[in-house]
C-alpha cells in the first residue's frame, strides 16, 4: 500500500491491530474520547516512599508483558531507565515495553535485555548510537518493530489511549514526600518536565525516583502529588556530565554560519522579522546560530519577538532576559544558562508535549509559531524530510518536535548542507520521511536555497532578492555535478525486515524504516 | 580568501562564503614535501569547478625555490584568472612567468591576458623596485606581504601598524600610478574582529581596493567595510545626476547642497557608486528612495 | 611501451574529503585497485574503482596495484591523488 506520499507502507505489521495512512497533515479527524486516567484512592497519611526500585517492581505489580515508560530530560546522563531494567531482568520480568520520550546512546545498554528477552519492544522519538546499529541490523531481535513518534505525536498516543503505560518511571531531580516533583533545583537538575508530565497524568502507575527527596514541600511543581502512586530515593539519577553540558555555544562552523545567515535572511525579506514574531529554532548547529543574525536584525529594527517555543537553549533564554522576546515555552532545558534562567525568569514558562505539540487538543503552542528553523539529515525533491536515518539507512536520530513544528509553523525552514562528505543532501526520494514536504517552505543549503512551489506568497515577497534562490532540483544538479549521483542504497523488501514504523504526528503512517542490505 | 592548496575539505567549500577572489596557496600553506600534491590538486580544482568567484593560485617563487617552474607547468593548463608571484623583487620575475603564461595561452589558443599576475611585495628590495615591477604589462594588481616584509625589517606587526605604513603608502602610489589594483596584506588574528575592523577601516580609508583575508568570516567584514553607506550613495547620486544636467544643459559652475563640485569630487562621487555596485547595493532602489 | 612504477609510493591524506592512495609495482597483474574503506561505498564504491582504473590507464600504466582509503573525495581529488602517488612511484 502506498500513503499520500507514495511511501511503501505493508498491509500488514507486527505489533499493529489496525493503523492508519498518512493522508495528509490536517486529514484525519478524530471523533472518539481519549483516554481517562485510571481512577486511584489514597488513604490518609499514606507513606509513598520506598526503599528501592525493587520493592517498586513489587508494589506496581509489574508483570510480564507490561508497558513502561520514561522521559528523557536527563538525556544522555540518564541512569534510571538502566536501574529499572536491571531490576526488571533481576526479577526475571520479560516481554516489556519500553515507552520513553526519547532514547540516547546512554540506552546502548538496552541491546543485552533485548537479547535476554527482558526488552521486547520499544516506542520513543529518537534511536540511535550502537542501539540504533543493533536494531537496524537485527530488526527481528524485538518482537515488533520500534514506533517512532514525534513529541507531540506521543502525547497524543498517551491521551488518545493509543500508547498506554503501566508504570512510569519518572526521573525527578527534587520532590516531597507526596510526590511533588520539579526539575529546578537539586544536584541533577535540568529544568523543564515538560516530556514528563503527560506520562504522570496517564500511567496507570507513576514512579517518582529521586536523588533529593525533600522534608520541605515542593512548589511549584511539575507533576504534582496526585499524581504519583510512589517515591523512591536513589543515590543519583544521572551523571551530571550528560544531563546538561555547561552553556550551548554557537557553532563557529562557517557553513552552519552561512545557513543561518541566509535563513535570517529569509525571515526578515519574507517578512517575518516584524514586531511581537514568534519562532523555535534548534538547539546546535545552523538552526541555532541563526539566533546571532536575528538578534542584531531585531536590534537594527528596533522590534521585540513574543514568544519562542521548544527546547531552550542559553542562546534564547538570554535574549528573554534582554527583552528581545517576552517568553519562552520550555518543554526541555538544554543546557546550564537555561536551566537558569528557568529557575529565576518568571517568563520562562514550563509546558507539557501536550502543550507544546499534541494535535489533538484545542491549540498546541506550535499552531501560533510565525517560523521555525529545522535541521534534517537529508531533504528530497518533494522537500520531505528526514531526520532519523542517514544517507546508509542507519538510526542517528530522533523524530523530536520536528514535524509538530513544521505544520504547525506559518513558516518551515530547514538548514542542511548541500553536501555532505561526498553525499548530496537533496535525495530524489529521502531514506525515510519524518515531516512531509507539504508542510516545509524553505530549504536552506550552503549553495543556495529552494522554496517550495506550493508556497507562491513566499516566491513573490523574494523576488528580485540577492539572495542565491533556485528551485530543488537546480540545487541537486548543483551537487551531482560536484559530486556526481549517488546510487541507490539497497533496502531488504521483507516486511520481518522493518525496524521500525515512523507515525505522524496525528498517529497514521508516514514511513516504515527498513533494514538496509549488505552487499 | 587565501585557500590551503592541500586541503580538499577547505577547496571544496572555499566558493560558498561569497569572497571576491579565492587564492588557492600552494606556496606557504605546503610543506616542502608536498608541493607535487599540492599543484595537483589545485589544478584538477580549477578545471574540474566552477568557482563564482575569481581564481588565483600562489605559486612558489620561480627562481629563489626549485617549485616555482614546475608549478606553472601543472596550473596554467588549469586556467585560473591570476597567478599571484610572491616575494617578488624584480621585474624580470615578472617577466619570466610572464612568458611561461604567453606559451601556455598559445597552445590552447586563449586569447592573450587570458591569465594575468598579481604580485606580492614581501621584503625592502621589492618595495624599491615596485613602482618597475607594476608597470609590467601583466601586472594587474599589487599585494603587500606583510610577514616576510617585517621579519626583512627586524621588526614585528602593532596595532597601529606603523610599521607598514611606508610600505603601504609606497606599494598603493606605484599601483596607482601603473594603474592596477593594490591589496592590503592579511589579518591573521581571526579571533579579533574589532582589531580587523579597524586595521581594514585604516587600509580602505589609505586607499588600498581590497584586503586579503584567511578566514571566512572576515570576508562579511571586509563587505561590510567597503560598501558605501546609504548616505554617501545618496550623495553621490546627487552630485552625479547635477553634473549630468550640468553637461546637458551647458551649466558653468556646478552647485550641489551650497557646496561646488569640481571634477575630483565628481570622480569620487563614481567610485562611492561603483563601489556601491560592486557591493551588490541596489543603486537604481536607492535613487528612488531618495 | 606502458609506463611501469619504479617503486611503492603514496599521495594524500585521510583526512575528511581526502584519499590515501597507495601505489605499488604490479607485474604482469594489470591494474588492481583495493578500496580498503569509504564513507560512501555503496553510493560511490564501483564508481570510485572504475575512475582509478581509468585514471591510471590514461596515464599510460598497465600494472599498478592500488590501495585506497577514501574519506569521501570527490572526484577531481582522487585524480589528484591517483596522479601524484603514480608521478612519485615513476621517481627512482
Amino acid at each position: 500500500m502506498k500513503n499520500s506520499l507514495g511511501r511503501e507502507i505493508p498491509e500488514h505489521i507486527p505489533g499493529y491491530k489496525e493503523f492508519r495512512l498518512y493522508e495528509g497533515p490536517f486529514k484525519y479527524m478524530p471523533e472518539h474520547p481519549g483516554a481517562a486516567k485510571k481512577i486511584k484512592v489514597a488513604k490518609p497519611r499514606d507513606n509513598k516512599v520506598l526503599a528501592s526500585i525493587d520493592e517498586a517492581i513489587e508494589k506496581t505489580g509489574l508483570h510480564d508483558g507490561q508497558t513502561i515508560s520514561f522521559h528523557h530530560h536527563l538525556r544522555n546522563g540518564d541512569y534510571v531507565m538502566k536501574m529499572v531494567v536491571e531490576r526488571l531482568a533481576a526479577k526475571g520480568i520479560k516481554d516489556i515495553t519500553i515507552a520513553s520520550s526519547s532514547i540516547s546512546s546512554c540506552h546502548d545498554f538496552l541491546i543485552d535485555y533485548i537479547k535476554d528477552g527482558t526488552v521486547t519492544a520499544l516506542e520513543t522519538s529518537g534511536l540511535r548510537g550502537e542501539l540504533g546499529k543493533f536494531l537496524v541490523k537485527n530488526p527481528q531481535a524485538v518482537k515488533k518493530p520500534t514506533i517512532i513518534r514525534s513529541h507531540g505525536g506521543r502525547a497524543r498516543a498517551i491521551e488518545a489511549g493509543e500508547l498506554h503505560i503501566d508504570v512510569a518511571f519518572m526521573a525527578a531531580p527534587t520532590c516531597d514526600r507526596r510526590g511533588n516533583a520539579t526539575g529546578r533545583i537539586g544536584k541533577s537538575a535540568f529544568g523543564s518536565m515538560g516530556y514528563a508530565m503527560i506520562d504522570s497524568a496517564y500511567a496507570d502507575q507513576v514512579v517518582l525516583v529521586t536523588d533529593n527527596l525533600s522534608e520541605e514541600p515542593i512548589y511549584p511543581y511539575s507533576i504534582p502529588q496526585t499524581d504519583v502512586d510512589y517515591i523512591v530515593p536513589v543515590e543519583a539519577i544521572g551523571d551530571p556530565a550528560g544531563i546538561a553540558s555547561g552553556a550551548i555555544r554557537i557553532t563557529k562552523s562557517p557553513t552552519q554560519l552561512l545557513m543561518a545567515k541566509y535563513a535570517a535572511e529569509i525571515m526578515e525579506q519574507t517578512g517575518c522579522l516584524k514586531q511581537d514574531f514568534s519562532m523555535q529554532m534548534g538547539s546546535g548547529g545552523a538552526s541555532l546560530a541563526v539566533a546571532m543574525f536575528i538578534r542584531e536584525k531585531m536590534q537594527a529594527k528596533g522590534i521585540t519577538g513574543s514568544f519562542g517555543v521548544g527546547g531552550i537553549t542559553g542562546i534564547f533564554s538570554d535574549m528573554v532576559k534582554d527583552g528581545l522576546f517576552k517568553a519562552a515555552y520550555d518543554t526541555q532545558t538544554f543546557d546550564t544558562t537555561a536551566v537558569k534562567s528557568f529557575t529565576e525568569n518568571p517568563n520562562h514558562l514550563e509546558i507539557s508535549a501536550s502543550f507544546y505539540a499534541n494535535p489533538w487538543n484545542n491549540g498546541p503552542i506550535v499552531n501560533y509559531l510565525d517560523t521555525v528553523i529545522l535541521s534534517a539529515t537529508e531533504v528530497d525533491l518533494d522537500f520531505n524530510v528526514n531526520v532519523i536515518t542517514d544517507s546508509n539507512g542507519m538510526c542517528i536520530g530522533a523524530s523530536g518536535g520536528h514535524s509538530d513544528t513544521a505544520a504547525g509553523a506559518a513558516m518551515t525552514i530547514v538548514v542542511v548542507p548541500l553536501i555532505r562528505g561526498r553525499l548530496p543532501m537533496i535525495r530524489n526520494h529521502v531514506q525515510n520521511v519524518i515531516t512531509p514536504g507539504e508542510t516545509v517552505d524553505v530549504i536552506i543549503t550552503d549553495r543556495g536555497i529552494a522554496v517550495n512551489p506550493l508556497r507562491k506568497d513566499l516566491l513573490e515577497k523574494l523576488e528580485g532578492s540577492n539572495l542565491p534562490l533556485m528551485t530543488i532540483q537546480e540545487l541537486q544538479q548543483m551537487a551531482y555535478d560536484m559530486v556526481g549521483k549517488p546510487e541507490e542504497v539497497k533496502m531488504s523488501q521483507d516486511d520481518k525486515d522493518i525496524v521500525a514504523v515512523i507515525e505522524y504526528r496525528d498517529g497514521s503512517i508516514i514511513d516504515v524504516i527498513r533494514k538496509p542490505l549488505d552487499d | 580568501m587565501f585557500v590551503p592548496g592541500n586541503s580538499p575539505k577547505m577547496i571544496n567549500s572555499a566558493d560558498t562564503y561569497g569572497a571576491d577572489s579565492l587564492m588557492f596557496d600552494i606556496e606557504d600553506a605546503i610543506s616542502i614535501t608536498e608541493k607535487d600534491t599540492a599543484r595537483h590538486l589545485v589544478a584538477n580544482a580549477l578545471k574540474a569547478m566552477k568557482f563564482h568567484s575569481e581564481t588565483v593560485v600562489r605559486i612558489n617563487h620561480p627562481t629563489q625555490t626549485p617549485f616555482g617552474i614546475d608549478d606553472l607547468k601543472v596550473i596554467l593548463p588549469a586556467k585560473p584568472c591570476m597567478i599571484r608571484l610572491p616575494k617578488v623583487e624584480d621585474v624580470s620575475e615578472v617577466e619570466l612567468v610572464a612568458k611561461e603564461i604567453e606559451k601556455v595561452e598559445k597552445e590552447n589558443g586563449w586569447e592573450a591576458g587570458t591569465i594575468n599576475v598579481i604580485g606580492a611585495i614581501e621584503s625592502v628590495k621589492g618595495l624599491y623596485n615596485v613602482r618597475e615591477i607594476c608597470k609590467h604589462p601583466r601586472m594587474v594588481a599589487i599585494a603587500l606581504g606583510a610577514e616576510d616584509f617585517i621579519t626583512d625589517l627586524k621588526t614585528q606587526r602593532t596595532k597601529t601598524g606603523i610599521e607598514l605604513y611606508y610600505a603601504r603608502e609606497a606599494i598603493l602610489m606605484a599601483a596607482r600610478d601603473a594603474g592596477i589594483q593594490c591589496m592590503d596584506t592579511v589579518f591573521s588574528d581571526v579571533k579579533d574582529m574589532e582589531g580587523f575592523a579597524a586595521e581594514v577601516t585604516r587600509s580602505r580609508d589609505m586607499g588600498f581596493d581590497g584586503k586579503s583575508v584567511i578566514h571566512p568570516k572576515q570576508i562579511t567584514e571586509v563587505h561590510r567595510i567597503y560598501t558605501p553607506d546609504d548616505k554617501q550613495i545618496a550623495k553621490s547620486l546627487k552630485i552625479l545626476d547635477a553634473f549630468e544636467d550640468s553637461l546637458k544643459n551647458h551649466k558653468g559652475v556646478l552647485n550641489v547642497d551650497g557646496k561646488m563640485i569640481d571634477k575630483p569630487i565628481v570622480a569620487r562621487a563614481q567610485r562611492v557608486i561603483d563601489l556601491a555596485k560592486a557591493s551588490g547595493v541596489n543603486v537604481e532602489e536607492k535613487r528612488a528612495q531618495a | 611501451m606502458a609506463k611501469t612504477l619504479a617503486k611503492p609510493a603514496t599521495a594524500g591524506f585521510e583526512e575528511k574529503n581526502d584519499m590515501l592512495v597507495q601505489v605499488a609495482p604490479n607485474p604482469g597483474k594489470g591494474i588492481e585497485v583495493e578500496l580498503t574503506s569509504s564513507p560512501v561505498i555503496k553510493q560511490y564504491g564501483k564508481h570510485i574503482v572504475a575512475l582509478i582504473e581509468k585514471i591510471a590507464k590514461d596515464a599510460g600504466f598497465s600494472d599498478v596495484k592500488f590501495q585506497v582509503i577514501d574519506k569521501g573525495a570527490w572526484d577531481y581529488t582522487i585524480e589528484a591523488r591517483v596522479v601524484a602517488a603514480l608521478e612519485r612511484g615513476m621517481q627512482a
